[in-house]
């Protein structure tokens, strides 16, 4: 049993018995995966849905008049509920299944931009991962609208005076990261989606990083549109969300066109199919969509409370064990109580890659480089970090891993221990 | 250095990192851009940041010095600074032949060392067993390609994932 009531501590020993990859060795040591901000491990339920649905329903949903075909399309939208309640969101028409939180972000950049004319303003924030920056950048160019950006406070954080500088009457559209990917903190969304709505702006809120680890909803986060990604709580890689206002989603253009999407086509015209259809243009990733609904109820079972808990108590014990490392800097908020789950870190004069490198050596997987927030890295004046990021399935043993590989990087490259 | 541990390991890190490197990266030789520079180069490692700008002085086909800057890792910049001083007093052709020879021993962990000497640049032998950080030995060497290219009127072909570009010459 991995059922925890929250506030008390995970069962991890039966949580890692359920994913085989954890008991695996790397280069002659136990795996030490600290890079779950990059995508998370699978359980044997989510590999077990996918060959079961191969095994046993494969068939292309929603058009098929055959067995195959209604359970391959029962399973498909059952995932679709389990999101909608997963996330709180009032019905299933408002969860759109894509590729990924970047193609949800891109989604919203290509159909809202659309609307936007010469100085309308889009505010984005200093901590975004290039994928809610880059589609943002692509709409500037094509409309003349322009780029804001929330910039961070003294302690490296999104907070309500940094954001109400940059919202004003001019801003359409507010697109920000909930929890960052590097600095760990996350932003105030609630208070920043009541800016947005003070001035008519439409709230976007980039979940990738948040949906795996705190509690997620929608209705709370005050936000229009939300994206994340099912690689990072588990599920396979090929399924992003995208949950929007029914209203709202009603009234947006298709982003793709094609089969599933329609509802009359005629050679000179289209008529859009129902929500969410509208927006699932061609066969969608059916397998991996029917297999993420393994990952929620693995995550519902353990419960979002729990997970939280645990990632915290997992990021007090690393801030904790890692200030104590000479020449270590730790970026992002100073107060762990204000982080979650992600810790990026420089170590002595050794380039984050080297680091990298020297850990893997020992078993542990952590990311190095700029994570995909080049202009974020600028902000905090370094050229690339280390990054370690937990799981449900992280103990603190591996924490002491991390420093261990550490002292041993800092020898190698001539500092006593 | 080598913990017990380590030795267990097929593959050592003492492979990748050799003190002749981590000399290199501690105390980089010729760092900083030459003044009597007749061509200037740039590339960078978009997958992960690393970057490289080199300047060269070239009289009469022979490499008179090299200078370089940039930021990166212990084997991107010690690649880069080994790579100043092997050069220097070579003729252009003799500084192309080196730069075809590490790349090839960069790229391949079958490469025949004893067929050629490249002196101190033996150390960064062992970065083709890294497959993630051949990458980072490349760099400098592409800015040096495309700098040579454009000193003798030439282009590069960029097939590689590095780009780079001359900066002036």
């Amino acid at each position: 049993m991995t059922t925890t009531r929250a506030g008390a501590p995970l069962d991890t020993a039966a949580i890692r018995a359920q994913f085989p990859i954890l008991s695996r060795e790397v280069h002659g040591r136990p795996l030490v995966y600290l890079d779950n901000a990059a995508t998370t491990q699978k359980p044997q339920s989510v590999i077990d849905a996918l060959t079961n649905y191969y095994s046993t329903m494969n068939a292309n949903i929603h058009r098929g008049l055959h067995t195959l075909a209604e359970e391959a399309t029962a399973a498909y939208e059952d995932v679709r509920q389990q999101v909608a309640a997963f996330i709180g969101a009032s019905s299933h028409r408002e969860v759109v299944f894509t590729r990924n939180t970047t193609e949800s972000l891109n989604l919203l950049a290509y159909t809202l931009g659309a609307r936007l004319r010469p100085g309308d303003e889009i505010v984005l924030s200093a901590a975004e991962h290039h994928s809610n920056l880059v589609p943002w950048q692509l709409v500037t160019q094509r409309t003349g609208a322009v780029l804001r950006f929330i910039e961070l406070n003294d302690d490296q954080q999104i907070d309500v005076d940094t954001a109400r500088a940059a919202i004003n009457a001019n801003t359409r559209i507010v697109s920000v990261v909930h929890m960052s990917n590097v600095l760990g903190s996350i932003a105030p969304v609630s208070e920043i989606s009541e800016m947005a709505r003070s001035v008519g702006a439409t709230m976007i809120v980039d979940a990738a990083q948040s949906a795996p680890h705190i509690p997620v909803d929608v209705g709370d986060l005050g936000a229009d549109y939300v994206a994340f990604s099912a690689h990072k709580m588990l599920g396979p890689t090929g399924v992003g969300v995208l949950w929007g206002r029914q209203e709202l989603l009603a009234d947006l253009d298709p982003f793709l066109g094609g089969g599933e999407m329609i509802s009359v086509v005629t050679r000179e015209e289209s008529s859009w199919a129902a929500l969410p259809h509208k927006f699932e243009a061609g066969t969608p990733n059916i397998a991996d969509v029917i297999a993420f609904g393994a990952a929620l109820d693995l995550l519902n079972e353990v419960g979002m409370d729990a997970i939280a808990a645990h990632d915290a108590d997992l990021t007090h014990y690393a801030v904790e064990r890692l200030s104590r490392l000479e020449g270590l800097d730790i970026y992002g908020p100073s107060d762990p109580a204000d982080r979650s789950a992600v810790i990026a870190f420089n170590y002595r004069d050794i380039h984050s890659h080297d680091v990298a490198t020297i850990l893997d050596r020992s078993g542990i997987a952590v990311r190095a480089g700029h994570h995909c927030a080049q202009p974020l890295m600028r902000t905090l004046g370094v050229p690339a970090t280390a990054r370690a990021s937990f799981y449900l399935y992280n103990e603190r043993s591996e924490v002491d891993a991390l420093v261990d590989g550490l002292l041993e990087a800092g020898e190698r490259f001539g500092f006593a221990r | 250095m080598g913990s017990s541990r380590e030795s267990q390991n097929p593959i050592d890190l003492d492979d990748l990192y050799r003190d002749v490197i981590l000399d290199h990266y501690r105390s980089p030789r010729n760092r900083g851009a030459r003044e009597d520079a007749t061509v200037s180069a740039e590339g960078f490692n978009p997958s992960c940041g690393d970057e490289i700008q080199l300047s060269v002085a070239i009289v009469d086909s022979t490499v008179n010095g090299l200078g370089f800057g940039g930021s990166g890792c212990s084997i991107s910049q010690s690649s880069a600074s080994m790579m100043t001083d092997a050069l220097t007093g070579r003729t252009l052709e003799s500084a192309r032949e080196m730069s075809r020879h590490v790349q090839q021993m960069l790229t391949d962990d079958t490469f025949d060392l004893d067929a050629v000497d490249l002196g101190d640049l033996e150390a960064l032998s062992g970065v083709a067993k890294f497959p993630v950080r051949i990458k980072c030995g490349l760099l400098a060497w592409k800015v040096l390609d495309q700098a040579l290219a454009n000193a003798t009127g030439e282009s590069v072909s960029d097939d590689s994932d590095i780009p780079t570009r001359v900066t002036s010459g």
